[in-house]
């Protein structure tokens, strides 16, 4: 199996795994019981993985705040600034990921009212459209650092100022950008940010929220006084430190790491384009993550693409609405104002530093035929090549 | 996700084409739902369903069905065609996922509509011929339901 959808998951890398293994059982002790050395060594360690999180985003370790997922970060960020603040209005973009989507939907329910900023051809968030769209009521805005189907990025930084200017906080889901690009929150200035461990190598089930000092902020889980009181249940000691040792892993030779995935997919990009008519690359030409590329194939459905796929050995990932339960479509392609028939036949790859040149020449010499076939049944490339003719 | 049978059609789907003087066409489903299959079909004057071919944009499931649907009407009189439920297919294929069995419907309703357009063209009628509004969302026929597990 070839994987190319490092973007849903990566797997957990040996270094990290070695650096987990001794806190399952020999060092198991709870960090809440410090009167003995069990515990207070796991305390030891687990605040030391929070300064390492914090030296990796150029942040205090005041501010990092350990959750179960990239999703809980969102939830918290979210509900927990609304429920405290009074105001009664968010912003949000379109093509947010559904842990933030899903949340304002469910705030609006709450009387709650919700702007989704819509994004240009690119995905890109105007902040002119941001700047309009704050008023008195705004309690809120949270925009996504970059997108997990299209790979943009957001300008982060200029979006958080406009925020600001208006004293309004700024919350950014950077689940697909921590440990892929370079952040420094002392210069990002947002207030929150939130970060999940399995899309760099860490383990699933464990993420972070960073909440910036003097941040009013509600607890989304009430119960023991961990994490200074802000999020209860006995700390995952283990996978805490995981994600500590797998964001300075990502960290320590990024920049190399960049350079080896960015070559791969640029090739990868003009290999499919070169080779398959009625292609679109979707998402912005350079303002994208390095190992993100969204096509989209005009005249197919995305989701037989990928059982072709996967029957030859690739692990790929699509827009399509067959690929879900829902008959639509993906929000995100939708929202760069693809047509419902051509979002149908979107495919995602995302590469790794693990990934290959040879991996990505086989996945070259497989995919043309595959859309070839696919299309030589298709009736609407029918219409098509009888126009030509 | 799939049994083998559907992935067996999928993969090597059956009777896929176009017929150059066919006198049954239909076309059903939309593109934007994502599904959109078309049925060709070479009627002779016995109304015997001598040929059949198809053209499906969709998902694995969609050309799984078109397949399936096409096999179990070849050969067969346009009377028994129309017999054909999407039940059937579904059956044949040795079951569909829930989110799937739309697809087993847009093939019944392709059948019907290639043999709609053999009655216009023919001026013969038959009996038991469903019409399709294009769109499996808003699909409110009563097709039987038949759920794999």
């Amino acid at each position: 199996m070839i994987y190319f959808d490092n973007a849903a998951t990566t797997a957990v890398s040996p270094a990290v795994r070695d650096a987990m293994l001794p806190y399952f059982a020999n060092n198991f002790g709870n960090p809440s019981s410090i009167f003995y050395s069990l515990g207070s060594d796991a305390k030891r360690e687990m605040e030391n993985a929070r300064k390492t999180v914090a030296e990796c985003l150029g942040c205090d370790s005041k501010e990092i705040y350990f959750t179960a997922s990239g999703s809980e970060a969102d939830n918290w960020a979210i509900k927990g600034v609304a429920l405290k603040s009074g105001k009664k209005h968010i912003i949000t973009s379109a093509i947010e990921h559904h842990a933030v989507l899903h949340t304002c939907e469910f705030l609006e329910k709450q009387g709650y009212r919700v702007t989704y900023l819509p994004v240009d051809s690119d995905g890109l968030v105007s902040p002119a459209d941001l700047e309009n769209a704050i008023t008195d009521d705004t309690a809120l805005v949270s925009i996504m650092y970059a997108n997990n189907e299209i790979g943009t990025i957001q300008p982060i930084k200029e979006l958080c100022d406009v925020a600001h200017k208006k004293g309004v906080p700024f919350h950014t889901d950077a689940v697909q950008a921590v440990g892929t690009l370079p952040i420094n929150l002392q210069d990002l200035g947002v207030d929150m940010l939130s970060l999940s461990a399995h899309k760099f190598h860490g383990p699933k089930g464990i993420g972070a929220l960073y909440i910036k000092k003097g941040t009013k902020i509600e607890r989304l889980i009430h119960g023991g006084g961990q994490e200074k009181g802000m999020r209860a249940g006995t700390e995952n000691t283990a996978y805490i430190i995981g994600l500590a040792k797998a964001l300075s892993d990502a960290t320590a030779n990024m920049e190399t790491k960049t350079a080896h995935i960015k070559r791969l997919r640029d090739k990868l990009v003009k290999g499919i384009l070169d080779a398959v008519p009625y292609t679109i690359l979707n998402g912005h030409a350079e303002k994208r993550l390095p190992g993100n590329a969204n096509f989209s194939f005009r005249y197919i459905e995305g989701e037989g693409m990928l059982l072709h796929l996967a029957l030859s050995g690739f692990a790929v990932s699509s827009g399509s609405a067959c690929a879900s339960a829902s008959l639509d479509p993906s929000h995100v392609l939708l929202a760069i104002g693809l047509p419902h028939e051509i979002a149908h036949g979107s495919l995602r790859i995302s590469l790794g530093a693990e990934n290959t040149e040879e991996e990505v020449d086989a996945f070259l010499e497989t995919l043309p035929p595959i859309i070839e076939k696919l299309r030589a049944m298709s009736p609407l490339y029918e219409d098509v090549l009888r126009k030509e003719n | 996700m799939y049994t083998e049978k559907v992935m067996d059609h999928f993969q090597n789907p059956r009777n896929v084409g176009e017929i150059e003087d066919a006198n049954a066409v239909g076309t059903v489903g939309n593109a934007k739902c994502g599904d959109i299959m078309k049925i060709y079909m070479k009627i002779d004057e016995n109304h015997v369903i001598t040929d059949i071919k198809f053209k499906t944009f969709g998902c694995g499931a969609a050309i799984a069905t078109s397949s399936m649907a096409t096999e179990l009407v070849k050969g067969k009189t346009v009377e028994e065609a129309l017999k054909l439920t999407n039940k059937a297919v579904v059956e044949a294929l040795e079951g569909l996922p829930p989110a799937k069995l739309h697809c087993s419907v847009l093939a019944e309703e392709a059948i019907h509509a290639a043999i709609e357009d053999y009655c216009k063209r023919t001026g013969v009628t038959f009996e038991g011929n469903k019409k399709c509004d294009g769109c499996c969302g808003s699909c409110h026929h009563h097709h039987e339901e038949h759920e794999e597990e």
